[in-house]
């Protein structure tokens, strides 16, 4: 059973990616009988291509993704050379990282909710400092420059990325290095931007490139923050997926091919910036300069993160005052009242999304685990952990655009009659939660002090009663914690569900998308609430089961 | 399988990395004897350990055989080969109580419950932890921690043990007490035993055979 594991984990990744990719194709190219295709013609891409406003659209979509993922990079690294290390740094990194778990969807909302006209912070200096007593008449979300996409964007991939880099800092001896830099007179951002970040920057590269394609390809954060005249891109393209008028759909397989094109251009473009960053590094570091007084430059660094972070923070606080907020005029910084007169109008209507999104979460975490524990048992037998190319594997549904092949996929599930169905639903959950699952849970498992094996069995403990009675327990933590990462992934799906589901599927964060930046703020307030403490309530179960199971056993109850 | 009061047999075993032999032994151990294997760290002493337990990593070849009293168990799986392990942490599980770590070391065959917890209990009290049963091992000192371990191990009736530098980690005075009891309790029941070390103090307390390697690599 277990020797099949990993060719299983292989297939489920690769398998609806291939096959979807290829169901976009052909279409792309005239191809699909059920709607009346039968020869090939490239006129869907005419047709894609003689939409007004097409090509700002494309231009949007390469340029926002690209830019937020420059700036997201670089305050990243900018943070990590300035206070790695220190007791800044902690402390920002615990402020830091729980804003990882937050659902796209609810992170873009609270931005929005902070820094539009009539928002929260222009509340709070009016009228006293501003003078404005009507919110001014500017758009600043959904602006045409993307710039609110752009910088919600960034906010909500810092954490990612700071994630991942500390993941890939080598623990001890990290610090060494940079000393020995500073005792050479160096600057501690240039010590650490010489020595220690080009092993993590070559290290975090996949994890770069999956923001790369969510940053270009990403609707759901685009439809709350970004321009809306003309949409970018990958916006426009699911509105004609899910037109009534079903020919549409050539041109929209079209457009997703030109969207793979687009975000592999933003790919080679980043290729092409990290030979001229790495040279034009290179020939700094060769004239010797020290850089020596950076105090205005780790100050800068420490202050945008904590700004992003406040910003989502702040945002989500707002939110939640809004789903209970009852007269709520312009330059009041606060509800004249409380209500919740919203929560229980809103709330029968809730119920039905919110079973849907627990039950979708839950079966495909538990898939996902299993399949994921399946395959670290294999690598522990064999010893073969399947390098970078299984790793490449791993990231694929990660790496391509999610429209790419998720309209083949949908138009491939509906004519084979799975379609729409639960088991289509949570399949392409699986997706998406089992490369986070994995690699949440790959690290604690690989680290694990083997010799625990052995002395079970020597004990004459079997591989199986090694499994349950010391490697499970004694990694509980770990694998309720990967559990509680792919729980958060899959709440926040929004695209495979309403592509997938056929729209017949409401989750939370569909609902919670669909309501876009015009809505009602009370009704946006309740949805967003409800899937941000989706993911939250999954982190704090995983934390407290461990602690109550293993009240008694200090060394693993955790805190 | 093993018996009780056998002899471990390490005939002609040589363990390599990359074609590069690091050691060479061929010697048995009575029941009651201790074999020292000296060497430094990357001597490959630890390895030999794994290859007698079953547990040798796939970068290693090693060639020669292993009996147990007569009995050729080079290729038996680590469950049947009733090797008892001790490495320099006592690596006890830290999910379970300590009684629950001698339990589960326990041979099935011993039953009821009843007479499976008064057996641990007297084993604990053997090695001066008597009462600790329901203790967590996480709040015991290292000396008890090491001495928990050495309860495991012996109550789960080992063939032999191997013990990988255990008392490296215990300060001067524990580290004495705890020779003593581990080589007063394998005398005691007959068991062969095989340690490695670095220490020459561990090869003298030992007072049995004692093998060098390692020397030429790092003495040229």
């Amino acid at each position: 059973m277990l020797k099949y594991a990993p060719a299983f984990a292989l297939g489920i990744l690769a398998i609806p990616v291939v096959s979807g990719l290829a169901g976009t194709l052909l279409p792309a190219f005239g191809y699909l009988p059920a709607l009346g295709g039968t020869s090939f013609s490239v006129q869907p891409f005419l047709d894609f291509f003689y939409q007004p406003g097409i090509s700002q659209s494309i231009t949007q979509a390469f340029l926002i993704g690209l830019i937020a993922t420059i700036i997201a990079l670089v305050l990243v690294a900018a943070f990590l050379a300035a206070w790695y290390g220190t007791r800044t740094f902690r402390a920002v990194q615990h402020f830091v990282s729980p804003l990882l778990a937050v659902p796209h969807a609810a992170a873009a909302f609270g931005f929005a909710f902070m820094i539009a006209p009539s928002g929260f912070l222009a509340r709070l200096f009016s009228p006293w400092l501003t003078g404005w007593e009507r919110p001014l008449d500017l758009l600043i979300v959904n602006d045409r420059l993307g710039l609110a996409l752009i910088v919600g964007l960034v906010v909500k991939e810092v954490p990612f990325l700071l994630l991942v880099s500390m993941a890939a800092l080598p623990q001890t001896q990290a610090l060494k290095a940079v000393q020995v830099t500073q005792a050479l007179g160096y600057g501690r951002m240039a010590g650490f931007l010489a020595t220690l970040w080009p092993p993590v920057y070559r290290q975090i590269r996949l994890p770069i490139f999956a923001v790369i394609a969510y940053a270009t390809a990403n609707v759901d954060m685009s439809i709350i923050l970004g321009p809306s005249t003309p949409e970018t891109l990958p916006v426009r393209l699911v509105g004609w997926m899910n037109d009534p008028e079903l020919s549409l759909r050539f041109m929209a397989c079209a457009g997703a091919i030109v969207q793979i094109a687009v975000t592999m251009a933003a790919l080679c473009c980043w290729l092409a910036l990290e030979q001229i960053a790495g040279a034009i590094a290179r020939r700094i570091f060769k004239t010797g300069v020290r850089f020596s007084r950076d105090s205005w430059l780790r100050i800068i660094a420490s202050g945008s993160i904590i700004t992003s972070a406040l910003l989502i923070f702040g945002g989500l606080i707002v939110l939640a005052i809004w789903s209970v907020a009852g007269l709520w005029q312009f330059p009041d910084a606060l509800p004249k009242s409380l209500s919740f007169r919203s929560w229980s109008q809103t709330l029968p209507s809730l119920i039905e999304p919110l079973l849907t999104t627990l039950v979708v979460g839950l079966v495909s975490v538990l898939i996902s685990i299993a399949i994921v524990l399946a395959c670290l048992a294999r690598e522990q037998q064999t010893g073969n952990t399947g390098g970078n190319k299984a790793l490449l594997l791993l990231y694929l549904p990660l790496l391509v655009p999610q429209i790419g092949f998720l309209f083949g996929l949908q138009l491939l599930t509906l004519s084979v009659g799975v379609g729409a169905s639960w088991f289509a639903v949570i399949f392409v959950h699986v997706v998406f939660v089992l490369p986070y699952v994995f690699l949440s849970l790959s690290a604690p498992w690989r680290s694990f002090d083997k010799r625990y094996d052995a002395i079970g069995a020597a004990l004459g403990a079997s591989q199986a009663r090694i499994f349950w009675r010391i490697r499970f327990p004694m990694l509980l933590r770990a694998i309720l914690a990967a559990m509680a990462v792919g729980f958060a992934v899959s709440v926040g799906q929004y695209l495979p569900t309403l592509l997938i589901g056929a729209g017949r599927f409401a989750t939370i964060t569909t609902e919670t998308v669909a309501l876009g930046s015009g809505g009602n703020r009370r009704i946006i307030g309740i949805y967003s609430f409800v899937q941000m403490m989706l993911p939250l309530l999954g982190f704090i179960f995983a934390a407290l089961v461990p602690a109550l199971l293993f009240s008694k056993r200090r060394a693993i109850r955790g805190a | 399988m093993c018996a009780a009061s056998t002899v471990l047999k390490i005939e002609n075993v040589r363990i390599a990395l990359a074609g590069h032999d690091l050691l060479h032994v061929d010697a048995a151990i009575k029941p009651g004897e201790v074999l020292t294997v000296m060497g430094p760290s990357g001597s490959g002493k630890s390895t030999l350990l794994a290859f007698i337990g079953g547990f040798l990593d796939p970068v290693f070849s090693a060639s020669g055989r292993i009996f147990c009293s007569g009995n050729d168990i080079t290729f038996e799986r680590p469950q049947a080969r009733r090797a008892g392990l001790l490495f320099q942490d006592p690596l006890l599980f830290p999910h379970m109580s300590v009684g629950a770590n001698l339990l589960f070391a326990m041979p099935p065959k011993i039953k009821p419950q009843v007479k499976r917890r008064q057996e641990a209990e007297a084993s604990l009290a053997s090695v001066g932890l008597e009462g600790y049963f329901d203790r967590d091992p996480d709040t015991l000192s290292g000396g008890q921690k090491a001495r928990v371990a050495l309860a495991r191990v012996l109550i789960s009736q080992p063939a032999f043990l191997l013990l990988d530098e255990p008392f490296s980690k215990l300060d001067a005075d524990r580290r004495d007490q705890m020779r003593r009891l581990v080589f007063d309790q394998a005398k005691q029941i007959g068991l062969p035993v095989l340690l490695v070390t670095h220490d020459r103090a561990d090869a003298e307390a030992a007072g049995g055979t004692i093998i060098e390697v390692g020397i030429t690599r790092n003495g040229q």
